[in-house]
């Protein structure tokens, strides 16, 4: 067996070229083959590619979904970020674990079904939600749950679930990203010009990066182009984790043509043969779909050698499966995810224009970016620059979920209010939003007319709409607790000031906090903000920060006046010892 | 003035520098004492423990990492920035389970000198009281977790200077821990006490076995004069 599984495992590392830097395909697909990852199997891995195991044991338990343990057959993974719960995921997890007769995280005695909780996978409108074996089942209920655990025991196919379903909801379209298109219009009219005219294109339309950051991409494209490499690289973020977003799941799904023509001009523009998309681990069930787009547009000449004729143009594009962590969608830690390591963040400078994928000049591009370039190319710049507000031209789209009437895709132009919003999204009786997710930040009705742009109110795209009666800091708690999952680690400020943040606020919302540990929490707060080393870190105390400054009343009702009390209570934490000598806590001071 | 000197200031004063050098490195040349506990001069910056984050033009940035450049303006010794950093050397505390009174390496510590010189005698925040683990199976070096702030010094030197990797990191977040290049534990690695990794721990993390209080308590490091106290004495030669 053991040497049968060394020889399997030989076998897949010679399929990748016995390259380091596909680490993360082969633990992938080791994964696969043998359930799970144990600490044989990383020692076989790291001596078939000549390395030291305590890299590849480092990188594989970075990753959320890969397991050092052994798994069931099946792995159901229960989405469990804030607007799942706020439907009812709860209820979801405590049907699934009656159904199943375990807790989160174990696997049934007879090894069949293991039972997780995953951050969100991109479905918060279509909530509560699940993935199994990677398949994604929606609009859960409890009384689903004995259909669908049985239908598992029973090995039936699971696409063939009635939950099985991903719902398009796309509310609203506009001219950018939800229009029709032309194959190759796009691509034909950028080699017609340089590539410094494709950038000069991109420049005239003032397009701005739609991950949140802005910056502008013609920028980007031009430092990239310039900086000196052996190679240059494009890649296309497709790891959109900030709990509340999904919009790159109707692009990938729906405008994965336009998208893809965006990355080619692109490559185009900076001088790229190589393309990498990078897609999240819980789109893995679009993956064979993307996979057939690529080798169509090879098929038409839009990708591979000479592309649309072109003398000497050649560029193509991989797709790289990422493994289950938020902090991969950070432009850096994506590059070294995909270089096969553990997704912790660089130090800038250098940027990754300047030391990129490989070592080499690289520009990383949202999904949403590389779609709106294709458009640019084909309607011009100047058409583009006019839609939106003078610093945020063209269109954005929106996830919106939560306490509303219609969740879903909206395409908007920028600068729409935070209140047309909610009338658009039918939300009445908003008592807080949650613009750009949990990295963004909470906002107060007294701020509803303000607008979505980079000037004013910049978001990837999430928007979280809680009602009246929601319990808000709750639901700040549930961010922190967020981000004490997918903090990397890497830094001392975001790695541990994190976890204080989450039980400084614990304190608060049980009862026991007093005016000093609100001030804590801020100082706290403060700290992770400024000192940390990525944007995780620099936002991961936002929740905490703009609803202390937002909803200080919120924080004033939970605290008792007295300066200091404990965490804890004394005489709870002692009753048990009291119990056994038989005394009490008066006898105690006495 | 040759061209090949950048020149900028921190906190005011005007500072020389070579291209290619980190406003830490340049720091330490001139005489400035910046915070540190993961930078150490024979490595590669790591960037983790952000103590030494100053201000360069108004934005936080790791001093270990940042280029110098001409007319870069770097705030280091402010009460904002030593009051961050204090805080981080606090989380760093209250991390592990630190027992200074009875840690071998008391006096020599760095992370006990830093929080002295920043003004930390006893943190405030709650213990996280983590089980942490023990390791005592090689026969030269012991590794005490406990006293681990994930610095990755040892990570980089064995890899950097020894050429071996004994020591990597394990899992994330405020789960992660150091790890070394066996199934079993360092026994098990080709550590030795001759190697820098052994001896490159600003903690009493990673500690050469027989050689306990060799050097009494009193004459230690940072018994008489605060960390830094070697760089600043520069600034007189400067």
């Amino acid at each position: 067996m053991a040497e049968n599984q060394a020889s399997v495992i030989r076998q897949i590392v010679d399929q990748f070229g016995k390259d380091r830097s596909r680490l993360m395909n082969i633990v992938r697909a080791v994964h696969v083959k043998l359930g799970y990852l144990s600490e044989e199997s990383i020692g076989q891995i790291a001596e078939a590619l000549g390395i030291h195991r305590v890299e590849v044991r480092d990188m594989v338990s970075f990753y959320a979904f890969l397991s050092r343990k052994p798994t069931g057959k099946t792995v159901i993974r229960l989405c469990n970020a804030v607007v799942e719960r706020m439907k009812g995921a709860d209820q979801v997890g405590e049907a699934f674990k009656k159904a199943l007769g375990i807790s989160f995280g174990q696997t049934t005695p007879d090894g069949k079904v293991t039972l997780e909780h995953t951050s969100c996978i991109g479905l918060s409108d279509q909530a509560p939600n699940a993935l199994v074996n990677g398949v994604p089942i929606t609009n859960l209920s409890p009384k689903d749950v004995p259909m669908i655990v049985k239908a598992i025991r029973d090995g039936e196919d699971l696409l063939n679930l009635p939950q099985a379903e991903v719902d398009l909801n796309v509310r609203k379209t506009g001219d950018v990203i939800f229009a029709p298109m032309e194959r190759g219009a796009a691509l034909r009219k950028a080699i017609s010009i340089t590539p410094e005219g494709v950038i000069n294109e991109i420049n005239k339309a003032r397009l701005r990066g739609r991950g949140g950051a802005g910056f502008p991409t013609a920028m980007k494209w031009d430092f990239c182009r310039k900086a000196q490499g052996e190679a240059h690289y494009l890649v296309c973020n497709a790891d959109e984790g900030e709990p509340g977003t999904f919009k790159d799941r109707a692009i990938l799904s729906e405008c994965a043509d336009l998208l893809f023509e965006g990355m080619t001009l692109a490559g185009y523009a900076i001088g790229a043969k190589e393309g990498i998309l990078y897609l999240r681990a819980e789109y893995e069930y679009m993956l064979s779909k993307l996979e057939r787009m690529l080798a169509k547009r090879r098929h038409l000449g839009l990708l591979g050698e000479n592309i649309c004729g072109l003398e000497g143009f050649t560029f193509d594009i991989r797709i790289q499966m990422g493994a289950g962590a938020y902090i991969c969608g950070e432009e850096s830690a994506l590059i070294e995810s995909a270089e096969g390591k553990r997704g912790a963040p660089r130090d800038r400078p250098p940027f990754p224009v300047q030391v990129g994928y490989m070592g080499q000049p690289t520009s990383v591009n949202n999904v949403e970016t590389l779609c709106c370039a294709a458009r640019i190319l084909e309607k011009g710049g100047e058409w583009f620059s006019k839609i939106g507000t003078k610093d945020s031209t063209g269109t954005k789209l929106l996830s919106i979920s939560g306490d509303c009437e219609h969740p879903g895709i909206y395409e908007v132009e920028y600068g729409i209010t935070v209140a047309k919003m909610l009338a658009m999204a039918g939300a009445e009786d908003t008592q807080a939003v949650q613009v750009g997710g949990p990295s963004g930040r909470c906002l107060a009705p007294k701020d509803f007319g303000r607008g979505i742009s980079f000037e004013d109110l910049p978001t990837g795209g999430s928007i979280i709409i809680f009602g009246k009666n929601r319990d808000l800091l709750e639901c700040m708690r549930q961010f922190t607790e967020f981000f004490v999952e997918e903090s990397c680690g890497w830094c001392a400020p975001c790695r541990v000031g994190t976890t204080l943040l989450l039980k400084k606020l614990e304190k608060v919302l049980e009862g026991h906090g007093t005016r000093r540990d609100l001030e804590e929490l801020e100082s706290i707060g403060k700290t992770v903000k400024t000192m940390s080393r990525c944007g995780l870190g620099q936002t991961a105390a936002n929740p905490v920060l703009t609803t202390l400054s937002g909803f200080a009343g919120l924080y004033e009702a939970r605290i008792k006046s007295e300066d200091y009390i404990p965490s804890f209570d004394l005489e709870k934490a002692m009753e048990a010892g009291l119990k056994a000598a038989n005394r009490t806590l008066e006898g105690v001071h006495a | 003035m040759s061209k090949d000197t950048i020149t900028f200031t921190i906190d005011g004063a005007e500072i020389n520098a070579k291209p290619n050098q980190t406003v830490m490195q340049a720091a330490d040349e001139a005489g400035i004492y910046i915070p540190r506990l993961c930078y150490h001069k024979d490595l590669m910056p790591g960037g983790h423990c952000r103590v030494c984050t100053v201000k360069v033009n108004g934005r936080p940035q790791s001093a270990c990492t940042f280029p110098v450049n001409n007319g870069i303006v770097v705030e280091n010794d402010t009460e904002e920035l030593n009051a961050l950093r204090r805080n981080i050397v606090e989380f760093l505390f209250v991390e592990g389970n630190h027992f200074c009174p009875s840690c071998e390496t008391s006096g020599n510590c760095e992370l006990q000198a830093t929080a002295y010189r920043l003004g930390l005698l006893a943190p405030q925040l709650p213990y996280l009281n983590k089980e942490r683990e023990l390791d005592a199976s090689n026969k030269e070096v012991y590794l005490d977790r406990n006293r681990c702030i994930l610095c990755g010094r040892c990570v980089r030197a064995s890899k950097q200077l020894d050429g071996k990797n004994v020591f990597g990191f394990e899992n994330r977040g405020i789960n992660k821990r150091l790890t070394v290049d066996s199934p079993d534990g360092l026994g098990e690695t080709s550590l030795t006490a001759k190697d820098k990794a052994a001896s490159i721990c600003p903690t009493g993390c990673l500690v050469v076995k027989r050689q306990a209080y060799q050097t009494p308590v009193g004459k230690r490091d940072y018994d008489k004069t605060p960390i830094g106290s070697d760089i600043e004495r520069k600034k007189a030669t400067v």
